[in-house]
């Protein structure tokens, strides 16, 4: 190749406590390319792109941008550069509009020192929206947006820092596939404007679809970069995980589990004025019931409404053929009913507490004599639950904070097994989780099921619907729209019920 | 290259742990070289008789820190509980009575204040400034401005009495810490206020009754400074309207400089003793160093902006 890369990191070696989190990895980005960065949780990714927006200071190895040798001290130094990161936790401010956030801190001033011009600033961000083919008001306060355009602010927010190299930390996670398509449709025209792109993803369907190379590490250390131009998803998947992995679907065949299990959970006419509307539906014993449907149609609304963190404006909720009188989510975990939140860790994790901690914190009564907690048979349960769910952490004691998503995730789910629940809800349950923590989180699933639990599966990942569950709800506008049997059913047929499209 | 970032962790870990307790010794080594009063038994013993109500409000003050909240009314608190019982006991009530009457004010106080914070979602500052100035608004026009003076010997024995030749507060503090000690490490309820501080969202969506938590530390707060007040009231025979003013700095001041953090969730029983001590040993120090008391406040003010950035450094 005759061309200077834009970015050359050579031989970058880290080392945290114990850990060595990057072993001399080589990474390039071309200018105008978009190159995916693949690997298991743990394998480095992080890191890498952290030593690379200045966070971390490599213990040895060279940065070169354009051919010179840098030194990135800084996220600012970054920015310099011309390097922006978009994380998967956005750094918006949720109340400021569109154009004060693209300018935020670099308002342009006015005539007075100290002050803004306004107009100019709501011109100019205007102008970047235009570049993304963006049809949004610079008005509209952040929080006000789907998360999908809130992206697209922070890529306009590189765009106007004229950054020359975007990382995507796993920016499609959170999206629909409609809006993942306006997504990569920005990411191409980016590509045309000269601009590189560094995505990171779990979902191998859309690094073939967008990306032009691929790098994959794996335990920290380079696996290989190559085109993928010829490449196979199995090739891929090799290179990642190391070894052949099995199909995740692991429903037994030729079942059919309504017709001879119980009724465990019936919903019945729930609605929530101008979010969920006339909802029914029967969930089984034993059962797995995916609920499918693009972001917005009411799915997490529909679990938290189950779950009684708003109340329904109609409609009952009966379990085992009991109604139940909800009115916040102490009385619906009562019932038996548990809810594994999309936002892992804003809602589900003790972040700064211990392992132990978080998976003992709703039994802490149980395990008290006297009013007293008992530590070490707290200590022991959460071993055990540990031990079953396969939690990779050096102890209980350690804070859940250091674990990785799959591992989080697990002591979320664990944290809920010692309730014995009879109907356990999963919204987006392997979201932001590695390939293999996946298929161990599929399997944990398929185990509940078959000792009697009735599982709600949200998930907007249509393989994982599909390869899961028992059977499909797809949701679209705040009503289930449809009812689907996965065995019979494709990718194309849920879409086509969740977008509402017209049957070919 | 890793062995010294491990190193570097474990000077960390030790300072976060001994830290503390190696900066009060060396307070106290100092303060022992620079005046040959400091280490008399009865200074000593002053010494624990002044940290023992701080303590005992310092204890309310962590936990509700510990919930991301703060107490500003403990002081004003204190006064009201205090000439209201003071005021019975001086009509005839039975002393037993009146310290009855003084703790569930301080309690029926912080409910409000908990009550304001957790139906109302006013924020734990603006809540309990409001319920300072309130109780201090109350307590002055309730005493027309006038101490309410001359208690009898049982009122007066949790502030002024000795139990074996050792003064009965010391006695009182010490069970409040063990209390406190057991409270939060080894209740369900102790481990929730650390659960709820850690991640409030998460507390409400694992079904945790976040409400009581809440309104419990508050309540707590509330009654423990009605018993500090006590022993304050006790010792002096008098309480004023405008008693313990400013007792909510010495509160926060000896809770922060122990290491409990405003984020919530993080703090330890041992740290809160350790502040409540360092901060007794300062305000002693000063006094016999004859600092004047204008620039006592100011060195007060330093020492915990010096613990923030500790604290800040080591995390």
């Amino acid at each position: 190749m005759n061309t200077t890369p834009l970015l050359h990191m050579s031989a970058i070696s880290k080392s945290f406590p114990g850990v060595k989190a990057l072993d001399r990895v080589d990474f390039t980005v071309q200018p105008g390319e978009i190159m995916a960065l693949l690997g298991e949780n743990g394998a480095g990714k992080s890191t890498l792109m952290r030593i690379l927006d200045g966070v971390f200071t490599p213990d040895s190895g060279q940065i070169f941008w354009r051919g010179q040798p840098v030194q990135i001290r800084s996220p600012q130094d970054a920015k310099n550069l011309g390097i922006s990161m978009i994380h998967q936790e956005l750094a918006l401010v949720p109340y400021l509009d569109v154009a004060k956030n693209i300018y935020l801190g670099r308002e342009p001033a006015g005539l007075l020192p100290g002050t803004i011009d306004w107009t100019t600033l709501y011109e100019q961000a205007h102008q970047q929206l235009a570049r993304l083919d963006l049809d949004v008001d610079p008005r509209t306060p952040v929080r006000d947006l789907p998360l999908a355009q809130q992206q697209m602010v922070e890529v306009a927010k590189a765009l106007s820092l004229s950054a020359q190299l975007i990382v995507m930390d796993e920016p499609t996670s959170s999206l629909s596939n409609a809006e993942v398509a306006v997504l990569f449709r920005t990411m191409r025209a980016l590509k045309e404007q000269g601009v590189s792109i560094v995505f990171i993803s779990h979902r191998l369907n859309e690094i073939f679809a967008i990306a032009d190379r691929v790098t994959v590490l794996r335990d920290g250390s380079l696996v290989g970069s190559e085109p993928l131009q010829g490449m196979t998803a199995d090739a891929l998947i090799r290179m990642m995980v190391g070894r052949e992995l099995g199909e995740t679907n692991q429903r037994p065949a030729g079942e059919d589990v309504q017709s001879q299990r119980q009724p465990i959970l019936e919903v019945r006419n729930l609605s929530r004025a101008g979010i969920l509307h006339d909802i029914n539906f029967t969930l089984y014993e034993g059962e797995i019931l995916g609920v499918a449907g693009l972001v917005g149609a009411g799915r997490t609304e529909l679990a938290e409404t189950i779950f009684s963190v708003h109340p329904p404006t109609q409609g009952d909720i009966l379990l085992r053929g009991q109604k139940l009188r909800l009115r916040r989510p102490a009385d619906a975990i009562r019932a038996g009913i548990a809810l594994v939140t999309e936002d892992r860790k804003g809602q589900g994790l003790f972040l700064r507490m211990e392992v132990g901690a978080n998976i003992s914190v709703r039994i802490l009564h149980q395990l008290a004599r006297f009013g007293l907690i008992r530590w070490r048979d707290s200590q022991h349960l959460a071993q055990e639950y540990v031990d079953k769910l396969g939690v990779r952490t050096p102890s209980v004691r350690q804070k859940v904070r250091n674990l990785s998503g799959g591992n989080q995730q697990k002591v979320v789910i664990a944290k809920w097994l010692t309730l014995k629940p009879q109907v356990l809800i999963l919204d987006e349950p392997t979201r932001g989780i590695d390939v293999g923590a996946k298929g161990e989180i599929h399997r944990l699933m398929r185990e509940l099921a078959s000792q009697g639990v009735g599982i709600l599966m949200i998930s907007s990942e249509l393989p994982e619907v599909l390869g899961v569950s028992d059977r499909v709800l797809v949701m679209r506008g705040g009503r289930v729209v449809a009812e689907m049997n996965p065995r019979l059913a494709t990718q194309d047929d849920i879409m086509r019920a969740a977008t509402g499209a017209k049957t070919s | 290259m890793a062995s010294f970032a491990v190193t570097e962790r474990s000077w960390k870990a030790l300072l976060q742990q001994y830290g503390l307790f190696v900066s009060f010794l060396a307070l106290c080594l100092l303060l022992s070289l620079a005046t040959d009063r400091f280490l008399r038994t009865e200074n000593l013993l002053n010494v624990l008789r002044q940290a023992s109500i701080n303590g005992i409000i310092a204890v309310g003050m962590m936990l509700v820190i510990l919930t991301r909240g703060i107490d500003l009314s403990v002081g004003a608190v204190l006064a009201l509980a205090c000439v209201i019982a003071g005021d019975a006991v001086r009509q005839g009530w039975p002393s037993l009575i009146a310290i009855v009457l003084c703790l569930a004010l301080g309690g029926s106080m912080g409910l409000v204040s908990g009550t304001l914070v957790t139906r109302l979602n006013i924020p734990p500052f603006i809540a309990t400034l409001g319920m300072m100035t309130i109780a201090r608004g109350l307590a002055l026009s309730y005493t027309q401005g006038q101490p309410v003076t001359g208690f009898p010997a049982d009122f007066r024995w949790l502030g002024a009495g000795t139990l074996l030749g050792i003064p009965v507060p010391i006695f009182i503090v010490s069970g409040i810490f063990l209390l406190g000690y057991v409270l939060l490490e080894l209740t369900p309820l102790g481990r929730h206020v650390f659960a709820y501080g850690d991640n409030p969202s998460a507390a409400h969506y694992s079904g945790l009754s976040t409400r009581q938590i809440v309104l419990f530390v508050y309540v707590l707060s509330g009654a423990l400074s009605a018993l500090a007040g006590l022993i304050l009231v006790g010792r002096l025979n008098s309480a004023a309207p405008t008693t313990a003013e400013g007792y909510e700095f010495d509160a926060i001041a000896a809770v922060v400089v122990g290491g409990t953090s405003f984020d919530g969730g993080q703090g330890t029983m041992w740290g809160t003793i350790l502040g409540v001590l360092l901060i007794a040993v300062l305000n002693n120090g000063m006094n016999l160093l004859n600092v004047p008391s204008e620039f006592q406040t100011v060195v007060k003010g330093a020492v915990i902006a010096l613990a923030l950035l500790f604290y800040k450094a080591i995390r």
